[in-house]
């Protein structure tokens, strides 16, 4: 990078040295445009491309489809299937969090001692990666040593196979999942609120409000663009779920966890159909880019910002 | 805040953070136990002994893989630091014609899904024949939207004047970016490296799709292994290993958890 164009002297043509700047500029942008276009866009594109093809072992494009593959997805089961565990996903999985993220950097927000303790171990799971989340969770779901049989147990109810029963499967997934955000969510909502000015408190204190009235009027609206962001990401990340689901139930029991990562993973590198699978990436690509168009459209209308 | 008030929440605190790191504890707890003291289902172990620390080094190259995460979370932590700084530069201390545009290509990346391009960034690996190796694993992550935004928000806020008066020195523009910028960046420079070793310390689907042998695989993959061997027996083992791979990341995010959330919350608002 030593190579700073604003060293060498510009002789001859205006143009030359009119581009000066843009010259320079694309030599300290060099590293990020070569590394975006080889691993972001050129893959993106290429996955498009497959997703018109049947391929081979290799990978490589042997014969075009159109959309036969689209179609293929749209007809089948499995894939009906998975986008169904998807959807069910965000539901169990968005709303539950974003609400208990918010009451923990609420009661995490007061001005109380020691209060820095709570909030290291609220953001705690932030630090905890999936797959060693994953290898708790599926200690605590184990039908017979798992806690919350044991629970269940004690309390003389029948225990449950929490990840090989198709209609708890999902739940035992959203469960855990929510656990594993709830750090990141809670660090994000925390700095929200610590940004909302003091002095509405202070003005509201003196009319006389109390604290769900300051709730309502102040601090949930005033926080409305972090929540917004939260949800927002909240959504994308479930979109992305994958190493719970490989660890937990490998997207059974039949197919009831077969979220869309897992699916476009195991029809890439364990069927080799890299064509259906590219065609869920795009698929998956366009559900991601949906929500993050409506995080634009939507966020600057209906949300308070300060 | 009224005394009674302050009860109430100190117990919901309590109660809470309980909740959420009772799994935490829990497998801490476990890592000390025996097979049968986990069949009967007790909270505290008898002693505290290392049997099950010492069993999951044997069982698994764990040592190794350890290493092979820390190479891995501090490459691509320095390669994200060093990308996105010089990209954040250009953004804001170099005019020129296009720069919008540029600076939207870059945030559109953000819309992409990774997961959507694994499968040509795959067989990218494979023709570059970094199958199984540190390059494979860090270098498709050196750049990095969120990091180039996060400095440039920084950068931003840097007064004009230090630019002029740098300029009047004689100091070329590598020069104001190495010895002026980079330091009065200190803290999101650490915000930034931190987010950055978290994410690839945690990461799990690609290490998966790209290494096939002990050689650079990374701790997230060894429980994944550890997972499948011991499963039905040694659960203290399998506990034990969990407990080593999340204290690097943990004693980080505890140290720099307000920095960190600073930063984040910076990143994601402005």
């Amino acid at each position: 990078m030593k190579a700073d164009a604003a060293s060498t002297p510009p002789k001859q043509l205006g143009l030359w040295r009119k581009s000066l700047n843009a010259r320079t500029a694309l030599l300290y942008l060099f590293p990020s445009i070569l590394l975006f276009s080889v691993f972001i866009f050129y893959p993106m594109f290429r996955t498009i491309y497959l997703s018109f093809f049947l391929t081979d072992q290799q990978g490589a494009a042997a014969l075009f489809v159109g959309f036969e593959n689209y179609t293929y997805l749209f007809e089948s089961r499995e894939f009906r299937n998975s986008i169904k565990a998807t959807v069910l996903f965000v539901l169990y999985t968005v709303p539950t969090g974003v609400i208990i993220a918010l009451f923990l950097a609420l009661i995490a927000n007061e001005k109380l001692k020691g209060i820095g303790f709570f909030r290291t171990v609220y953001s705690s799971t932030m630090g905890i990666s999936v797959a060693a989340s994953s290898v708790v969770w599926l200690f605590l779901f184990h039908p017979s040593i798992g806690m919350f049989n044991r629970l269940l147990n004690v309390m003389n109810l029948p225990g449950v196979q929490w990840l090989l029963d198709p209609d708890w499967a999902l739940v035992s997934i959203s469960i855990s999942t929510i656990w594993m955000n709830i750090g990141f969510s809670f660090l994000i909502l925390l700095g929200g609120l610590q940004n909302i000015d003091e002095y509405l408190y202070e003005s509201a204190k003196i009319d006389g409000a109390g604290y769900w009235y300051q709730l309502r009027r102040i601090t949930i609206p005033m926080l409305s663009p972090t929540l917004f962001f939260i949800i927002t990401i909240s959504l994308i990340n479930a979109f992305q779920t994958f190493g719970q689901v490989d660890i937990l139930t490998k997207g059974g029991p039949s197919q009831a966890t077969n979220l869309i990562v897992y699916s476009i993973y195991r029809e890439a590198f364990v069927n080799y159909q890299f064509g259906t699978a590219s065609a869920q990436a795009v698929f998956l690509f366009i559900c991601i880019l949906i929500v993050t168009i409506l995080q634009f459209k939507l966020g600057e209308k209906k949300v308070h910002y300060q | 805040m009224s005394t009674p008030k302050k009860i109430l929440f100190y117990i919901l605190l309590v109660i809470s953070a309980f909740l959420v790191f009772f799994p935490v504890l829990y497998a801490f707890m476990i890592s000390f136990m025996s097979g049968g003291e986990i069949l009967q289902g007790k909270f505290f172990p008898k002693s505290i002994h290392f049997d099950n620390y010492i069993k999951v080094f044997d069982r698994l190259p764990l040592m190794n893989y350890l290493i092979n995460s820390f190479i891995v979370s501090f490459g691509v932590m320095l390669g994200q630091l060093v990308v996105c700084s010089l990209a954040a530069y250009a953004f804001v201390f170099i005019p020129f014609k296009g720069r919008e545009f540029i600076f939207f290509l870059f945030i559109s990346t953000m819309m992409i899904p990774w997961e959507a391009t694994m499968i040509p960034n795959f067989f990218t690996i494979q023709k570059l024949d970094w199958m199984n190796t540190y390059q494979g694993l860090t270098v498709p992550f050196f750049a990095l939207a969120f990091g180039t935004f996060l400095l440039r928000q920084h950068f931003k806020t840097i007064p004009k004047e230090l630019h002029e008066a740098a300029e009047v020195a004689g100091l070329g523009k590598f020069a104001f970016f190495w010895r002026v910028i980079l330091p009065v960046s200190k803290t999101s420079l650490v915000t930034l490296g931190a987010y950055g070793f978290l994410t690839t310390w945690n990461m799990y689907l690609w290490p998966l799709l790209v290494t096939s042998t002990d050689q650079v695989r990374t701790v997230q993959i060894g429980l994944k292994q550890l997972q499948s061997q011991e499963v039905a027996t040694e659960w203290g083992v399998v506990m034990a290993g969990v407990i080593v791979v999340i204290i690097p990341t943990l004693l980080l995010l505890f140290a720099g958890q307000k920095q960190l959330q600073k930063g984040l919350t910076q990143g994601a608002l402005k």
